[in-house]
């Protein structure tokens, strides 16, 4: 089950940005080995994994922070990337509103910044120091950002690791009404799994290599996958689809 | 006009100074104080070359510091505790600086005009190189500003974005070394790092934008060259240090300011 992908770049003219055998060392240490994936245009999938285990590694090397050791990433030419990293600390001497924030690194006319900002709840906050904003408010901030290149893709690197629970749960909203707005793919490294795994259209379990991959129920009852996280994921796993039920107000049972 | 050396010496603190003054903000915001140490000390390795092959110092400052810029960018690459290695190299650069400037230079060399600065005795030359420089930083950091500031943001953000933030790192480097080369006369190797810092550090409280911080510290840094050579000049104090002093008096108002007003607002 390992190597196998269920798109292979070859023979998907629709990937939008993937890996070929991708590993990358860093530090002399192999951190991921023989990575192939790709992700289509309008996809939802999860890269998951436990602390450790390179999914962060295999975004940066996705958007060219680190190289590969071996094997290639392959972008689709022109592809639009928005970015949302796990979090970003801005020094404090570094003053910056959130309005100028939105223009980098390329300008942005005042009205699509502030339809960016009221697109993520943050009408009004434009004037405002980055620094001032609560955890939830500047990952929103970020997402607002990400989306303004109206990209084909949506790459989020554990957005939701510094927030807490009803910010996390507000954040995945949002992403969800965005993401049904912008119809773009969406890339989303989680270790957090009770909270999106239901949203995806595929889960990839990493841990330096891919362990296994398919639809989140797949997934979740794979021996490997319930190798790496144990039995008590499985209860978290009900615990967000009954969340995400009662959110939503929509039908279906939760997973037991 | 330029034939008086006070008009030389205002110009010339005038011109360091608005290449320092920005370009101090990025070493502000990317807490690289201790880098701007290490290529300012390497300066005087610079004259020592300069004195042994008699180029102009700003030359050999200019090529020693571009060196060390160099060198330290490519060691900090590595996962070794950079404030460590920028601290050997840092003093390790002045130490070797001073000695070989005392074996190459003939009796009775001034050391304090190389590591003080000596102002007074701008050239027209001194002067077209510093103003020269100073608009290639400038030029460099307009071209360059909004990949740059992505960059200090954040890397990851940065290449994400398309900017290839070693590449910015590596331009904000090699406008430090002009820098250093064109300051030198003005401040001397031991007080440039102060021209970079201390201006920016004065805008900050003063600024909501990077622009802004940028505009105030050439300001600042403007305002404490000209204070500085008029209090020098009453006061027969040397200048380079003078002109620190007053960028240093200018900070501590501006803070002991800003505490004043945010004591009525809310944080």
């Amino acid at each position: 089950m390992s190597k196998q992908s269920f798109i292979l770049p070859q023979d998907a003219t629709d990937v939008l940005i993937g890996t070929e055998n991708v590993s990358v060392a860093l530090g002399g240490r192999q951190v991921l080995r023989d990575l192939t994936f790709g992700i289509r245009r309008g996809e939802i999938v999860t890269i998951v994994g436990p602390n450790g285990s390179g999914k962060s590694t295999f975004v940066r090397a996705l958007i060219g922070a680190v190289p590969a050791s071996r094997g290639r990433v392959r972008t689709r030419p022109g592809l639009a990337i928005g970015y949302v990293p796990q979090r970003l600390h801005i020094d404090p001497t570094f003053p910056i509103t959130v309005a100028r924030f939105l223009a980098l690194p390329r300008r942005r006319g005042r009205a699509e910044i502030a339809e960016g900002l009221a697109r993520v709840g943050l009408a009004d906050h434009g004037r405002r120091q980055m620094t001032e904003l609560s955890g939830g408010q500047f990952q929103r901030v970020l997402l607002a950002r990400a989306l303004l290149g109206r990209p084909d893709i949506l790459i989020l690197d554990e957005p939701t690791q510094s927030l807490d629970q009803p910010a996390t749960a507000a954040f995945y909203r949002l992403i969800e009404e965005v993401r049904a707005d912008l119809s773009c793919a969406v890339l989303m490294v989680s270790h957090d799994l009770h909270v999106v795994m239901s949203a995806s259209d595929r889960v990839i379990c990493v841990n330096g290599h891919i362990c296994c991959e398919g639809t989140p129920t797949v997934v979740s009852e794979a021996p490997e996958y319930q190798a790496l996280f144990g039995d008590g994921t499985r209860g978290a796993l009900a615990l967000y689809q009954h969340h995400h039920d009662h959110e939503h107000g929509q039908g279906g049972a939760p997973h037991a | 006009m330029l034939d008086d050396f006070l008009v030389r010496a205002a110009l010339a603190g005038v011109g360091a100074s608005i290449a320092a003054g920005p370009l101090g903000c990025f070493v502000v915001w990317r807490r690289m104080a201790y880098f701007g140490d290490a290529i300012a000390h390497a300066a005087l390795l610079g004259v020592a070359l300069s004195l042994a092959f008699s180029l102009s110092i700003q030359a050999g400052v200019l090529i020693v510091a571009v060196a060390i810029a160099l060198a330290v960018n490519v060691i900090s690459g590595g996962r070794l505790a950079m404030d460590t290695l920028l601290g050997v190299a840092a003093h390790g650069a002045l130490a070797v600086g001073l000695v070989a400037i005392s074996l190459t230079s003939r009796a009775g060399l001034d050391l304090d005009g190389y590591l003080f600065g000596e102002i007074l005795s701008v050239t027209r030359a001194d002067l077209a190189l510093i103003w020269g420089g100073a608009a290639c930083v400038t030029a460099l950091l307009v071209w360059r500003w909004s990949p740059m500031l992505t960059a200090t943001l954040g890397e990851d953000l940065a290449w994400a974005s398309g900017v290839d933030p070693k590449r910015e790192r590596m331009i904000l480097v090699l406008a430090m070394a002009i820098v250093v080369a064109v300051s030198i006369k003005v401040v001397g190797a031991l007080l440039i790092t102060a021209m970079l810092i201390i201006p920016a550090a004065t805008a900050r409280p003063l600024a909501r934008g990077p622009e802004a911080m940028a505009f105030l510290a050439a300001g600042f840094g403007v305002l404490s060259a000209l204070g500085g050579l008029w209090a020098s000049w009453r006061l027969d104090t040397p200048t380079g240090p003078t002109i620190v002093a007053a960028a240093a008096g200018l900070f501590v108002l501006i803070c002991l300011v800003s505490i004043g007003r945010g004591r009525g607002r809310a944080p």
